[in-house]
């Protein structure tokens, strides 16, 4: 199972927490993940399912390369990291 | 009297009461968010507020009890994307135009025939409506898949917007938008059908032999007199426009001192002559002429306007109102506006005189009376 986490930037705007899920990829990760909390989708994804432009993704410490698709595996024991980059303000 | 209005800002939501003699804050919201538009519906007493959160996108927040507490509802957003969706890119730099709700421009309710109607302008240029209160939202197809929106392109911003809505108080189902860049489109049914409503305008920033096109213009702010439905107000990336025939056709109003350049326009509610602008000068530099701050009135149609600097900064400032930031009260008689510094400033006599209520606001991006 992967363990995800969130910024504490975006849990001051809506009610998450750390959790494990399954997937192979950041984007069934994602997926799974906002099934348990469906709001968060749109502060992390743009209405076209990329990854919005001043969000960014780590896997284990590496931020991902496809922000389009999410397509970058995750071990399976891996930690995924949800959280705002510095060139949105 | 209006007792109250609204300010949304770069750094969170402000109502103000007028009590004891002189405006204060009651209530503040969204502290360290943006907050480019806000709407008071009247129809059933409830608030909308749109947040634009720099990393998290654009979000909407309702309150029932007078701004005291707010809920998170279901911000506009675009369907699943389509296998076959045509794509439009920006004609003046040839990116793509996003699939995606970049800010919410424009808020603007329903008849008072269609309860929970409410309709929402954006940038890239998609018009929204919901007709749940802001539930749910249904993307206006028939206005984005226009083959006139491949000619769309930004006006200080990276993509066009719906910046103004104009629900018709004599038949709900004609609804006007303003478009920076693209013109002013009408619909008579209810958003089904558009058709351009720009003829007249002229845009200076093209090439002469473009410079009629309506489905380039910019109009900046645009709105419609409740009382005389059938005339309408455009201050223009190049000066004033009116219509005075349902958006037959616009009129330039020339001669416009000190500046026929500005973002903002209001209407009075039942006299269709009598309207207000904020100059500034002209496009490259944006600031008030000759370091004055005044609201220019007219109250014959353009014929003739007068500059109110009563109570104003009558130098050295630089204040710039922004199109959502100057608004009349529905007696005609308070207007308030906000500025790029941060002040507010309400007049209780048509803009004869101003008084001064904060100069410490973050930036102002628009304003409603309550």
């Amino acid at each position: 199972m992967v363990t995800v986490h969130v910024t504490p930037n975006l849990r001051r705007h809506v009610s998450v927490e750390s959790a494990s899920v399954g997937g192979g990829t950041v984007a069934e990760v994602l997926q799974n993940y906002f099934q348990r909390f469906p709001i968060l989708r749109g502060y992390v994804l743009e209405d076209s399912g990329v990854l919005r432009k001043h969000m960014t993704v780590f896997i284990d410490g590496l931020t991902i390369q496809d922000r389009k698709n999410l397509s970058d595996p995750v071990p399976s024991n891996g930690e995924v990291f949800i959280m705002q980059t510095l060139s949105g303000g | 009297m209006s007792s109250q209005f609204i300010a949304g800002t770069r750094k969170g939501l402000f109502l103000y009461e007028h009590r004891e003699g002189k405006w204060a804050v009651a209530q503040t919201a969204f502290l360290g968010a943006q907050v480019p538009m806000v709407l008071h519906d009247s129809r059933d007493q409830s608030y909308y507020a749109a947040l634009h959160h720099g990393h998290f996108g654009s979000k909407l927040h309702r309150s029932t009890d007078g701004a005291q507490t707010w809920t998170e509802i279901t911000a506009p957003a675009f369907p699943p994307k389509p296998e076959d969706e045509r794509e439009v890119k920006c004609p003046m730099r040839g990116i793509p135009i996003p699939w995606n709700v970049e800010l919410v421009w424009a808020l603007e309710a329903g008849g008072a025939d269609q309860p929970g109607t409410l309709w929402c302008g954006t940038i890239p240029g998609a018009l929204f409506r919901s007709q749940d209160h802001g539930q749910s939202w249904e993307l206006v197809r028939s206005l984005w898949d226009r083959p006139e929106r491949a000619k769309w392109f930004g006006g200080g911003y990276d993509y066009p917007g719906i910046h103004s809505i104009c629900v018709d108080p004599r038949d709900s189902r004609r609804i006007a938008v303003g478009v920076s860049c693209g013109g002013v489109w009408a619909s008579d049914d209810n958003g089904a059908n558009w058709r351009n409503c720009a003829q007249g305008m002229r845009a200076a920033y093209l090439p002469p032999d473009q410079g009629g096109d309506p489905d380039i213009q910019d109009p900046h702010r645009m709105v419609q007199c409740p009382g005389a439905p059938d005339h309408f107000w455009v201050q223009h990336h190049n000066g004033i426009f009116k219509s005075t025939d349902n958006l037959g056709h616009w009129e330039e109003v020339e001669r416009v001192a000190p500046s026929g350049f500005g973002f903002a326009v209001a209407v009075h509610p039942r006299d269709p002559a009598t309207a207000w602008f904020v100059p500034a000068v002209k496009d490259e530099v944006r600031i008030p002429v000759d370091g004055r701050l005044v609201v220019n009135r007219t109250r014959d149609g353009g014929r003739s306007f007068t500059a109110c600097g009563c109570g104003l900064p009558q130098e050295d400032a630089y204040d710039l109102i922004y199109r959502h930031a100057l608004a009349v009260s529905p007696d005609g008689n308070q207007l308030v506006f906000g500025s790029t510094t941060g002040s507010l400033w309400c007049s209780a006599d048509q803009g004869d005189s101003w008084q001064q209520v904060t100069s410490h606001l973050p930036p102002v991006y628009c304003v409603r009376w309550i």
